[in-house]
């Protein structure tokens, strides 16, 4: 019997979610023109949450989960038994305008399975985005994600119509990705982000318009032995040999069909995390990859605290640090001072000399923070000797719950 | 001790005169008494209206318009201090975070703009059929005095449609064409269903994954607060209750056996994609987006296959675009001239361009030839190298600059590199394009251009030639 198209929905959707990118940032700021719909902000809108915690701010499905790939740690591999279903390219657009008039949505996230191949595949998604701009003026945000061994030409033309073009990495390693994605090919994957690159930033420099929200890529960590280490060492090569706008990591969870070669449980959501944090500190706060994997050990991060805080903890001679007086660099290594507390931090003393309770309104880190922090009314004296400074910082342990 | 009365609601207007008054007067913030009603009684309106303007940082001035739409009663007195002390000398008060009032204020700002972010996310339309056609109408219930500054946003997005959203503190009417702000409204005034939400709810229950429970993250971005005005909501305590069982289900299955052959042959056509003949190639190119601005159609590439000499242009002109045939414009047919003379048959020789489309600019009834960009010429090379492929010359030839980038990726200068050179892959010869030669106004410095086109043409047959024998 044919499958309705709430069916459809349903299988699409739930074949698309292990995709962790939902962003819609980073687009130019955009209105619809006359007859036409949308509008994109530049910081994104989260239009609901779901109870993983996670935002629903794309309809993020994918055009088909049939698949000639047979990638283990996608539930979407040929070799799966899970129920297949196809949108055509209609029913996506539709489906799209609808959700987006009733402000569900930001726009598309749309990625597929491969059927034929590549390059068919990549046509249908490119057709999507293009009516929707297209026959419907729509201004809203649409992510494609590309399809590495889709042949160039087709990425040039979906580039006209994305905010953001993606690829996912998936896997850290070659050698992962050798075993658990047979027919993925990192040469192809590299290729692929480094033409996309290129045409971006050809195209900003022309002031034209090719995925003008950048590209971004995913890293699925736990499903293989690969260490924190190597996984950030990854992404910032990444960051920059292709100027990534962003790399998400998606602890492995199991999934329905699982591959044999697998881990059956899933990946502590801490270390993604982790993580995440650790990724922060490389972009925003001038730390190396080096300096964030000496805070933990064996390559592997403190799942029990913070990054930052890991690696203060390990280099305490650099502290304490002088609010008033420190620069930039130094007070972003505090623990427990924000960029952007920081950024107060300093507009404030050109015109004041700063309390400890002053601090206390720019930031809201500052149990942290007082181990390592000097200011005009607090000295933190030995407290940055103390042998067991580590468990005063540490959150409790307490019984985790299975599902935290 | 003075008595000021505002609307109730933001009531940034009277808060404005007020402040001109007050500043005019002298009036310190400790002799001043703010009070609000739904019609407040006049305070010395000839004063005020003879009050200058207050002149105050841009930055005081934006926090003062969100603010005054904060609940809190002490908002205008709040403000009211600000702007003393600002005005008596403190101008930077702003910069000094760290102050308790500035503290303040920045978290009342912060509440609003939370507050206009998550209006923005959690409205809901819902679709209402009326007489003359759809409406679109939403019920909110915004935590602060906000309903106003957040049309602009709506408008923007949803210019096309006809909508409403009703609060209990005010009301917005969009008819495609005009605002109309109403009076508060309820609930009961809203619709009740709509035609697409059994789709966003299962959308909503598909794209929960129940091995990643984390109900607190959730609710610190959508509030509980929220829950009763969003329809997805009513589907969480259900997909909490169920997701450890999903999950333990999940991980205790044995992983099965594909049930399903594997499809050898599919997986081993999979990579087989790219077109396989010229034909295929334009057909491809022909239903292509045109990757410059203007360009209508493809003007694809003429000439036999395995044509002996193939000649690279810029881009199709006018007249190209019009016939839908490359070099048939003013330069195609000095191409013809000196071919002729030069004894190369048009008909035996491929010609085709970098760029498949006419990029132009229209200005009045004329369409004006733009060269492409750098970056342009690039989003054609896949093509033409794959078109070159099936027609796989023996030689050659970049007519001008952009054909030399598109062979090459290099931008090189043509008159120092004129002349048999490698292209790319390709043995070719680089000379000047034929539009050059119509632009020199000097009639003497033309003919000598000529001369020297006609050489090359001269030399271009006798390569092919050779690398024939």
């Amino acid at each position: 019997m044919a499958l309705t198209s709430l069916e459809k929905l349903r299988i699409l959707a739930d074949a698309a979610k292990y995709d962790a990118s939902c962003a819609s940032s980073g687009a130019e700021k955009r209105t619809a023109k006359p007859g036409g719909i949308g509008s994109t902000t530049g910081s994104g809108i989260c239009h609901s949450y779901t109870p993983d915690g996670r935002c629903v701010s794309l309809l993020k499905i994918l055009l088909t989960n049939y698949c000639l790939f047979d990638c283990s740690y996608c539930i979407n591999r040929r070799s799966s038994n899970v129920r297949r279903a196809r949108f055509s390219v209609d029913e996506v657009v539709r489906l799209t305008l609808e959700f987006y008039k009733r402000n569900y949505i930001e726009g598309l996230f749309l990625s597929s399975g491969i059927i034929r191949s590549p390059d068919y595949t990549m046509e249908q998604m490119m057709l999507v985005a293009k009516q929707l701009r297209h026959q419907h003026g729509f201004a809203g945000y649409i992510h494609l994600k590309a399809i590495p061994e889709a042949s160039p030409w087709l990425i040039e033309q979906a580039g006209l119509w994305a905010d953001r073009l993606s690829v996912n990495v998936e896997l850290a390693s070659d050698i992962s990705l050798k075993k658990l994605a047979p027919e993925k090919d990192k040469g192809s994957i590299r290729a692929a982000m480094g033409q996309m690159r290129e045409r971006i930033v050809e195209a900003r420099e022309e002031r034209r318009s090719f995925a003008p929200a950048g590209q971004s890529t995913q890293m699925i960590v736990g499903a293989d032995d690969v260490t924190d280490e190597a996984v950030l060492r990854t992404s910032s090569d990444l960051y920059s040999d292709f100027g990534l706008k962003r790399v998400y990591y998606s602890a492995f969870s199991p999934i329905p069909e699982a591959s044999p070669v697998l881990p059956v449980k899933a990946a502590p959501l801490k270390r993604e995390n982790r993580l995440y944090q650790a990724d922060w500190l490389l972009r925003y706060y001038g730390f190396t990859v080096q300096e964030i994997a000496a805070g933990g050990e064996d390559g592997m991060l403190d799942l029990e605290i913070d990054p930052k805080l890991a690696w203060a903890l390990k280099n305490r001679d650099r502290f304490p640090v002088d609010v008033n007086s420190a620069d930039r660099e130094l007070l972003l290594r505090v623990p427990g001072l924000g960029s952007r507390a920081v950024d107060k931090i300093i507009a404030c003393r050109r015109h004041t000399r700063l309390r400890w309770d002053d601090v206390g309104r720019l930031s809201g880190g500052m149990k942290r923070a007082k181990a390592f922090l000097v200011t005009a009314d607090h000295h933190p004296s030995h407290l940055t000797d103390r042998l067991d400074l580590r468990q005063r910082l540490a959150p409790p342990p307490r019984q985790l719950g299975l599902f935290e | 001790m003075k008595r000021i009365e505002l609307c109730d609601g933001a009531d940034a207007e009277g808060f404005r005169q007020a402040v001109r008054f007050l500043v005019a007067e002298l009036i310190p913030p400790a002799e001043v008494v703010w009070s609000s009603s739904n019609s407040p009684a006049l305070f010395g309106e000839a004063v005020a209206a003879g009050a200058p303007p207050v002149a105050l940082p841009k930055a005081v001035a934006e926090l003062v318009g969100l603010v005054v739409c904060h609940r809190d009663p002490e908002r205008y007195a709040l403000l009211y201090n600000l702007i003393w002390r600002v005005l008596q000398g403190e101008r930077s008060l702003l910069e000094i975070a760290s102050d308790p009032l500035v503290h303040r204020l920045h978290i009342m700002a912060k509440a609003i703009r939370r507050d206009i972010h998550k209006m923005h996310a959690f409205v809901r339309f819902r679709r209402v059929e009326a007489s003359d056609g759809e409406w679109f109408v939403a019920w909110f219930e915004p935590d602060h005095l906000i309903v106003e500054r957040v049309s602009s946003f709506f408008i923007d997005r949803f210019r096309s449609m006809r909508w409403s959203i009703l609060t209990p503190v005010g009301s917005l009417r969009w008819d495609g064409d005009q605002l109309t702000t109403g009076p508060a409204a309820v609930k009961g005034d809203a619709a009740t269903n709509d035609d697409m939400e059994e789709s966003w709810l299962g959308y909503y229950e598909s794209t929960f994954n129940p091995a990643r429970v984390n109900p607190s993250m959730m609710r610190a971005e959508m509030p509980t607060r929220y829950w009763h005005n969003l329809p997805e909501a009513q589907l969480i305590p259900g997909l909490l209750q169920a997701a450890p069982q999903r999950v333990k289900d999940m991980t205790e299955r044995e992983a099965m056996a594909a049930v399903k052959r594997n499809p050898d042959k599919a997986v081993a056509a999979m990579t087989d994609q790219e077109p396989k003949t010229l034909e295929q190639l334009n057909q491809l190119i022909a239903a292509s987006e045109p990757m410059v601005p203007g360009g209508t159609h493809a003007v694809l590439g003429e000439g036999p296959d395995r044509a002996d000499i193939a000649f690279v242009g810029e881009q199709p002109g006018d007249q190209e675009d019009l016939q839908g045939r490359p070099f048939v414009g003013p330069a195609g047919e000095l191409l013809n001239r000196m071919m002729d003379e030069a004894g190369i048959d048009r008909r035996a020789v491929y010609l085709t361009n970098a760029v498949k489309h006419f990029k132009f600019q229209q200005r009045g009834k004329r369409r004006l030839h733009v060269g492409p960009t750098a970056g342009e010429v690039k989003h054609y090379r896949w093509w033409l190298e794959k078109e070159l492929s099936f027609v796989h010359p023996r030689l050659v030839v970049a007519l001008g600059a952009t054909a030399v980038l598109a062979l090459t990726g290099k931008a090189l200068p043509v008159t120092k590199m004129r002349g048999p050179a490698v292209l790319g892959e390709h043995p070719g010869f680089i000379t000047v394009h034929p539009a050059y030669l119509l632009r020199l106004p000097d009639a003497e410095a033309k003919e000598a251009a000529l001369a020297l086109f006609l050489q090359d043409l001269r030399a271009i047959k006798a390569l092919a030639q050779r690398t024939r024998e």
